[in-house]
């Protein structure tokens, strides 16, 4: 444990003082704000007469005015924070001429890199918790109606996820400042990242599935199955198709299925779905859970491998 | 000065590729040494030093420092090993005192032990008034005295500088050369790689001559200086002009002198050891004269330039 405490404390210091996570928190929360101060005007609608899970309605609920969910807003900004808290964490103290002085002193090289991760999943995790509770008390004010056992449960469940899917971006981005040695490339690198999986990977992903199943007025039930699951598990390389496709199991337990054309198919051949239990709706996301696990897993033990191999050299 | 080397290499090599940066180099530096690491950039004296603190892996060879091996016991080493490297940086963000803080608690320092060897290391580099401030506001000179300041907090047995006095004015390096000088007195093992020779040559005990990742030449600066300029004979300078055949008919006599010749207003006797004690009694027996000798003495630049005059 040599070091390691003394690094999460210093970095987590600086990250609370920096310019930075200030303008990141701000942007975080207004967001959050806005989007339940929507959802709340628009919930009487939305939820119509159903009788539970109203008060989880309000974090997927969206307007027209902005047709943006709170979800949707985490899995597109929970990405920019995590790429800011890491982007610059091994490269920027090579550049300062600080590596090698940190590393001279009794300390074990891993106990940088882990400081750093942990005090960066930290910060996610503060800044997670806090606006969902910042959303979830003035949705309460907003409605008035209280959460039931099972909602508070899986509104806790979500800030989990939603805190892993950060804790994936980071590791991304710690990799990167590891590989690269200009914190400008590994900047760029984490955003083309980001923007490929967001924007391309549906592209891709229809295209690929479009050509190997081909979709007309004809198609059969199976044929659409066959070009659904096809579609799904390109675009599940993407990490935010398996936080929001987990989001939307956890948050919408009226989901039976964590594709929307499945969901349709169902309910076009007469089943009304009806909503889960909370046990159901984890099993249902307990593979998008593995997978995100695993890829933060596999990005933070590269960055780990090449970071202990490497020389410390102070140019 | 105890004869346990605290440094130790035997036939360490580091190769990038086809490039030899290091090859086969045994150094062995005594507890209490000042060690100066010399030769032209690029010869191998950081890669060396890299070796030493064990962030970079030798390609073949061991490192043991004070008896461990760098890459399998860091923290022993490190915990004694102070290193300071060529281009040193401090958060720019933090003030100079909260630096040296971040440092003396990654060695387990804290409260008001920590206070009180950072007060006194502020007083020692000469940074007292500065040392609230943030380093970013910090002139070079100061960064290195800072360096200084960080590499001494630990109270290392072995401190390593890399080029400390590099980009620095006259005065800086003096500064930066003196509070190394200091550390040596108080016993610490010094090595340092740096340009300025005639400084280095003040501070070093002992100096390697590095070329081309080879180790061409190490001792203290006399012996190099006897073994590249004098055939490796000592030159002992009597201030007397003309010798009386006589005279010179006893030197001759005395075991290992080699030649005796008369430059300017002096006579320099070239023999194969220090022979001055001996010299003074036969001087003083023939001719009655205490006469004041001295042995040769080198200049460090005039050493190095002989080694690289062909390159």
């Amino acid at each position: 444990m040599n070091g390691l405490l003394e690094v999460f404390r210093k970095e987590l210091a600086d990250s609370f003082n920096s310019k930075r996570f200030i303008i990141l928190f701000m942007l975080v929360y207004l967001a959050g704000i806005a989007t339940i101060y929507i959802a709340a005007q628009n919930i009487r609608a939305a939820v119509g007469d159903a009788t539970s899970n109203i008060f989880l309605s309000l974090f997927v609920v969206s307007g027209k005015d902005l047709p943006f969910s709170f979800p949707l807003f985490m899995s597109i900004f929970i990405p920019i924070v995590g790429i800011a808290l890491g982007f610059d964490a091994i490269n920027s103290e090579r550049t300062g001429g600080n590596l090698s002085r940190v590393l001279a002193q009794p300390i074990y090289r891993d106990s940088l890199i882990n400081g750093k991760f942990l005090s960066g999943l930290t910060m996610i995790a503060v800044l997670v918790v806090s606006v969902v509770a910042i959303v979830a008390g003035l949705g309460l004010r907003l409605i008035g109606v209280p959460p039931e056992a099972e909602e508070i449960l899986r509104l806790f469940i979500f800030v989990l996820v939603t805190i892993l899917y950060g804790a994936f971006w980071l590791a991304l981005s710690l990799l990167f400042s590891v590989l690269f040695k200009k914190t400008s490339t590994s900047v760029l690198a984490s955003i083309a990242v980001w923007i490929f999986m967001f924007l391309f990977m549906g592209i891709i992903a229809n295209l690929v599935a479009g050509a190997a199943y081909p979709i007309n007025q004809d198609s059969t039930v199976a044929q659409l199955a066959d070009y659904d699951s096809l579609y799904r598990m390109i675009s599940r390389i993407s990490p935010g198709t398996l936080y929001s496709e987990s989001i939307q199991a956890i948050l919408l337990p009226m989901m039976g299925s964590s594709s929307p054309t499945m969901m349709m198919i169902g309910i076009y051949s007469g089943l009304m779905p009806s909503p889960l239990p909370l046990s159901q709706s984890l099993v249902l996301v307990w593979p998008q859970l593995v997978g995100l696990v695993a890829l933060t897993a596999v990005c933070f033990a590269i960055a780990y491998i090449v970071f202990m191999r490497e020389e410390i050299r102070s140019t | 000065m105890s004869e346990k080397p605290v440094v130790e290499t035997h036939d360490l090599t580091k190769t990038y590729g086809k490039f030899t940066a290091v090859n086969s180099l045994n150094l062995r530096v005594m507890e209490g040494e000042v060690f100066g690491l010399l030769g032209p950039n690029g010869a191998g004296k950081t890669t060396t030093m890299l070796m030493l603190m064990g962030f970079c892996e030798p390609t073949s060879g061991a490192v043991l420092i004070n008896g461990y091996n760098p890459l399998r016991e860091p923290i022993r080493v490190k915990s004694i090993v102070g290193y300071m490297p060529e281009k040193i940086g401090f958060y720019d963000d933090m003030t100079a005192r909260e630096n040296l803080e971040y440092t003396g608690r990654l060695n387990g320092l804290a409260g008001g032990g920590l206070k009180s060897t950072i007060d006194e290391l502020f007083e020692v580099v000469g940074l007292r008034d500065r040392a609230n401030q943030l380093v970013g506001t910090y002139s070079h000179g100061m960064k290195q005295r800072l360096g200084i300041a960080d590499v001494m907090i630990k109270r290392p047995r072995i401190a390593i500088f890399d080029e400390p006095t590099s980009g620095i004015d006259p005065e800086g390096t003096d500064q930066v050369l003196n509070l190394i000088k200091s550390m040596a007195q108080q016993k610490v093992t010094v090595i340092i790689s740096s340009h300025q020779l005639h400084q280095l040559q003040k501070v070093c005990s002992g100096v390697g001559i590095f070329s081309r990742g080879q180790m061409i030449a190490s001792g203290p600066v006399d012996k190099l200086g006897r073994e590249a300029l004098r055939k490796g004979h000592y030159h002992v300078i009597l201030p007397i002009a003309q010798l009386a055949d006589r005279v010179r008919d006893e030197i001759n006599k005395i075991a290992g002198v080699r030649s005796i010749e008369s430059v300017a207003d002096s006579t320099v006797i070239a023999a194969d050891e220090d022979i001055s004690g001996e010299l003074g009694r036969v001087v003083l027996e023939a001719t009655g004269l205490k006469v004041q000798m001295k042995v040769e003495e080198f200049e460090l630049e005039e050493i190095y330039m002989k080694y690289f005059e062909g390159s």
